[in-house]
């Protein structure tokens, strides 16, 4: 929500500082990168595998993040959409023998499909009304699961048994699947990307943050909500169909209110109207109950709780919706001192 | 017709349940503007002080009423301590912050009180009346959650203290504007919360057994109950409350798939919240451009 | 203490000749077992709405504090690992690989909850880690065929329902039975056991089932659903908190079926009492263990070591909790499966022991009921025994009857 555009007009008035800044942004992005691929080598294949699941939660977060960050709809109910895409993965691979990786696709159709059905009537609700019906869509999901147990398994949930990575790759199992979570998740960030900083992500922004002038301006908001909801259910449906993969088993039991509350509370810490504060997200999710575990035998989600309240009262628009402008504000003054007349305000 | 009388008797009663919770969410709402996801735990955790003091050897009443003193401390508490940090963040840390509280609350009470349930003494007797259709209890809990919905409404309706109240939530600037202390109004408003909080505890856990999972899923339901009605209306919150209490019921008793009892019971109130997206009594929210 | 010497004689009287061979030959380790220490793990749900069960963990940790306290078991210290999975099978599979990889455990112990310990099966089992006593009634822990490394404790759900038909057909043969049961694995397994106890009469006599979630704050109108179906048999099955609420609204909507709670909802301190004497006076269930609020018991002398251990290793958790009689009696197992490994801690000789136990008798198991166990019989106990409550205390009736299910 700050001014992220107003910086970028400035930064384009000064073709120097302008080089500068975005060079250093690939140079990071790079590097992030071959930091994530070069550590599956250096850790052991549990840190491994903690890190593949902090890249699925990544993913998940990133579908909230669209919905409720740059189009501001809240959703208590995406552990639902993820438990979608886990046990069509699982019914896939389980039942028709597809391929761990055929599965990816259904599951971000379905995904896609269930949140369109979803968002028409979430057209109609807005704040704690949309809350509850996302809601619902949590506590409705454990349910379903259990009473269609022909198809899923019910109460006993699926066994799957893990891919084995390609022969001749030298890579073991726990390897593999981290490179095929890693894959999913720099092309989830892309085409976020591509459609957050394009016109789709300016229409999500605008209804965001004022609907009326949205619609006055022409842009079919009912169309873009709708879009949206999909999207970022798409994603989650994804995030759960890796996750399905990646752990093995489904069953009703490991997608519970909690987690819907664990997306949305991954996603405020991370920074919700960002796609990097995903990624901060996938780990806070990952790591800080363990952490809390760590700490206390007794109160572990004292813990949880005290780290989510010390989060938000230090960077209340999360890590990276506190940084990114922080880093924004560095650029910006720097082109203060540059010789070039800045034209338009300050971004703050 | 004796099942259907029956279901629709205990709906009622269960409904009671998440009206008196319903009341203490609508009254942070109206006051803070903000969904207080750690009421229940709130109620539950001034419930086991109230416990406490039972076991220690206070009469019924005498700790009923040191407990609703403390939880009023408490509740003022938590809001400049805990949610003053965050008020003029951005909503969604807000809700975090009551989300940690939730998880905070629980976990304590799980360490100080452990995980048994326990027996918690009521002020009513237990006997069946309408011909086993109900209990005083039952009637107990209806009647105090209708007591406290008609001291809320006069509260805001008659005393300054309730129209200063709702003046610093609406619009905080112009009633700082006119000598209101926005700041000492939300403090109130959250221990008024908490007093309600307690009061709903205390009926309830007689009803539902002491324990630190005691109000986990009356939470939702309540919250349900409070959309339901309309989120700024107190007299939605109890409308809301009973409805879905009737709802589940019946739901559960005529629906062939009583597994998916849950499901339908809200299936039917979104339903119903389509056509009136702001709850049966809540005011619709106009935007000006 | 009696009942220690009591379980040694015992154990050496029934594993001598699994012991024989290993006394005079060099120490064998597993990862996870040395000259010093034995490391076990186990999960448990310390957070979340199952958190109730945590009173098993620390029991189970307060035992093996007193064990270690004792000088350990051979001269080793046991080394007592629990992690929360707050009973979300993807974060058991996170801990149990922790356990496994990182901590370096010999096993995993009583991990709690049927969806996690099916998570982490497949998972031990192709690691050939024991997956021993697990914390669960399914009826899926006697498979040595399929998973040789995993094995249960208690009495499975369909083993107890199997014994509460047998009495119905024995006892009220036209009787019409209603249930009400948890909505997971655990309510589910007894419906489906009572379904298969009563075999070609299942339609018949079973003419209405409902079903609860955990965070249904009542049972109220599932009670007068089940009322209203003409049934005189209940069998609620449910844990303590909804058996307690079931049996107090059967009461006062004025039904008086036949009833039968199951035997993890037999508490008197926790559930029969707080439903009120009057209203649970004739409830019938089965049982394995002895209730420690039941007065029955207060003056023997294996209650009062068991009080005694309370007071002093455990005294975060209710002493009328029977989570911790039962976390105490599984720890007993174990420490007596590792004591007859003697200096062979290898895995394959600790599934070698704890499959072949033989008459194993445990302090606070009722008497009459042994463990025993055998290459093609994973289900340590299989005894149960049915008794009545009073209004004051549970009086046992009939025969210890060996179950059939699971």
């Amino acid at each position: 929500m700050e001014n992220r555009i107003a910086t970028t007009e400035i930064l384009a008035d000064a073709p120097t500082v302008t080089a500068g800044a975005n060079t250093w942004r690939w140079i990071g992005i790079v590097a992030l990168i071959a930091i994530a691929v070069a550590l599956p080598f250096a850790l052991s294949k549990y840190h491994v595998f903690e890190l593949t699941m902090v890249m699925i939660y990544a993913i998940a977060v990133l579908g909230l993040n669209i919905l409720t960050g740059y189009n501001g709809q809240i959703s208590l109910g995406h552990g639902g959409f993820f438990a979608v895409g886990a046990y069509t993965a699982a019914i896939l691979m389980h039942r028709y023998g597809v391929p761990y990786w055929l599965t990816l696709p259904p599951a971000a159709l379905i995904g896609f499909a269930l949140g369109v059905l979803f968002g028409l009537p979430a057209l109609r609700f807005e704040g704690p009304y949309l809350a509850l019906v996302t809601l619902a869509m949590a506590l409705a999901t454990p349910q379903l699961l259990k009473y269609f147990d022909t198809w899923t398994g019910g109460q006993q949930g699926i066994n799957l048994a893990k891919p084995m990575p390609p022969a001749g790759l030298g890579l073991d199992r726990d390897r593999w699947l981290y490179f095929v979570a890693l894959v999913v998740l720099l092309i989830a960030i892309r085409i976020a990307a591509n459609i957050l900083h394009g016109r789709t992500g300016r229409a999500f922004v605008a209804i965001r943050d004022h609907p009326i002038a949205a619609a006055a301006m022409g842009i079919d908001t009912a169309k873009y909500k709708t879009l949206a909801f999909g999207t970022s259910t798409s994603f989650t449906a994804v995030a759960g169909a890796l996750s399905a993969i990646v752990v093995g088993y489904v069953s009703p039991e490991g997608y519970s209110l909690f987690l819907s509350i664990s997306f949305l509370v991954g996603s405020a810490v991370g920074g919700i109207a960002t796609i990097g504060g995903a990624i901060v997200g996938g780990f806070f999710i990952q790591f800080v109950p363990n952490l809390a575990n760590d700490i206390s035998d007794a109160a572990p989600w004292a813990i949880y709780g005290l780290a989510m309240l010390l989060f938000m009262y230090t960077m209340p628009r999360g890590v990276v919706g506190t940084l990114e402008p922080l880093i924004a504000r560095f650029y910006a003054s720097r082109l203060r001192s540059a010789p070039t007349p800045v034209r338009g305000t300050q971004g703050t | 017709m004796h099942q259907l009388l029956q279901q629709i008797f205990s709906g009622l009663a269960a409904g009671a349940i998440y009206a008196s919770v319903a009341l203490a969410l609508v009254m942070i709402y109206r006051a803070t503007d903000l969904v207080n996801f750690a009421q229940g735990e709130m109620a539950m955790f001034s419930t086991y002080i109230a416990w406490t003091l039972v076991n220690a050897g206070l009469p019924f009443w005498l700790a009923f009423l040191i407990t609703l003193a403390v939880s009023f401390a408490g509740g003022m508490v938590i809001e400049r301590v805990v949610i003053r940090p965050v008020e003029n963040a951005p909503v969604l840390a807000a809700v975090v912050v009551t989300i940690g509280l939730l998880l905070i609350f629980n976990s304590v009470a799980g360490w100080i009180y452990s995980y048994t349930v326990q027996d918690f003494p009521s002020p009513f007797p237990d006997r069946p009346v309408f011909g086993a259709l109900m209990t005083t209890r039952d009637l107990g809990v209806i009647g105090v959650t209708l007591l406290m919905l008609v001291l809320l409404f006069a509260f805001f309706r008659f005393t300054p203290i309730g129209l200063a109240m709702r003046a610093a939530a609406q619009n905080p600037t112009s009633a700082r504007l006119c000598g209101i202390r926005v700041g000492r109004m939300l403090a109130i408003g959250w221990g008024l919360a908490a007093v309600i909080g307690a009061t709903a505890g205390v009926m309830v856990a007689p009803v539902l057994f002491l324990d630190p999972n005691m109000m986990g899923g009356v939470l939702i339901y309540a919250f349900a109950g409070a959309l339901l009605g309309g989120i700024t209306s107190p007299v939605g919150a109890v409308v809301g409350g009973l409805i879905v209490g009737v709802t589940e019921n019946l739901v559960g008793t005529y629906l062939i798939a009583s597994q998916l009892k849950l499901t339908v019971a809200f299936a039917l109130i979104i339903l119903v919240l389509v056509f009136r997206p702001n709850g049966l009594f809540g005011t619709a929210i106009i935007r000006r451009v | 203490m009696a009942f220690r010497r009591h379980i040694l004689a015992l154990i050496v009287a029934g594993n001598l000749a699994a012991m024989g061979n290993s006394i005079c030959v060099a120490a064998e380790y597993s990862t996870g077992a040395s000259d010093t220490e034995i490391k076990i793990g186990n999960t448990m749900p310390y957070s979340g709405p199952a958190s109730g069960y945590s009173a098993i963990g620390k029991s189970l940790a307060a035992y093996f504090a007193m064990i270690n306290d004792q000088g350990g078991i051979n001269g080793r210290k046991i080394n007592f690992i629990s992690r929360d999975d707050a009973y979300s099978p993807p974060k058991t599979v996170e801990v149990v690989r922790k356990l496994v990889e990182e901590d370096q455990v010999l096993m995993v112990f009583q991990s709690l909850g049927t969806p996690p310990n099916l998570a982490i099966r497949g998972y031990l089992n192709d690691n050939k880690i024991p997956q021993l006593f697990v914390g669960s009634g399914a009826d899926q822990w006697n498979d040595p065929k399929r998973y040789p490394w995993t094995m249960g404790w208690q009495p499975s759900y369909g083993t107890e329902a199997h014994i509460f038909a047998r009495y119905v057909l024995d006892n009220l043969p036209d009787a019409k039975i209603a249930v009400l049961y948890q909505n997971d694995d655990f309510g589910k397994n007894y419906v489906n056991g009572m379904r298969s106890g009563l075999g070609d009469k299942a339609g018949k006599m079973i003419v209405a089932t409902q079903s609860y979630e955990t965070t249904d704050p009542t049972v109220d109108s599932q009670a007068a659903a089940l009322q209203a179906s003409g049934a005189d048999v209940l069998l609620t099955a449910a844990i303590p908190k909804f058996t307690t609420l079931a049996i107090r609204k059967v009461y006062d909507i004025g039904w008086r079926p036949t009833q039968f709670v199951n035997s993890v909802s037999t508490s008197v301190g926790s559930v029969m009492k707080p439903a009120g004497a009057e209203k649970s006076a004739g409830v019938m269930s089965a049982t394995y263990t002895k209730d420690p609020s039941d007065p029955r018991w207060q003056d023997t002398p294996e209650y009062k070591d068991w009080l005694a251990w309370m007071m002093k290793y455990n005294p975060s958790v209710n002493v009328t909790d029977a989570l911790a009689v039962y976390g105490y009696s599984t720890a007993q197992t174990l420490v007596a499966v590792l004591k007859a490994s003697g200096d062979n801690l290898t895995r394959e000789h600790v599934m070698e022991v704890a499959s072949s136990l033989h008459d194993l008798s445990l302090p606070m198991l009722l008497p009459g009921i042994t463990i025993s166990t055998a290459a093609d019989d994973y289900a340590p106990i299989k005894q149960m025994q049915l008794q009545k409550f009073d209004g004051n205390s549970w009086k046992v009736f009939g025969d210890v009857i060996k179950g059939s299910g699971g």
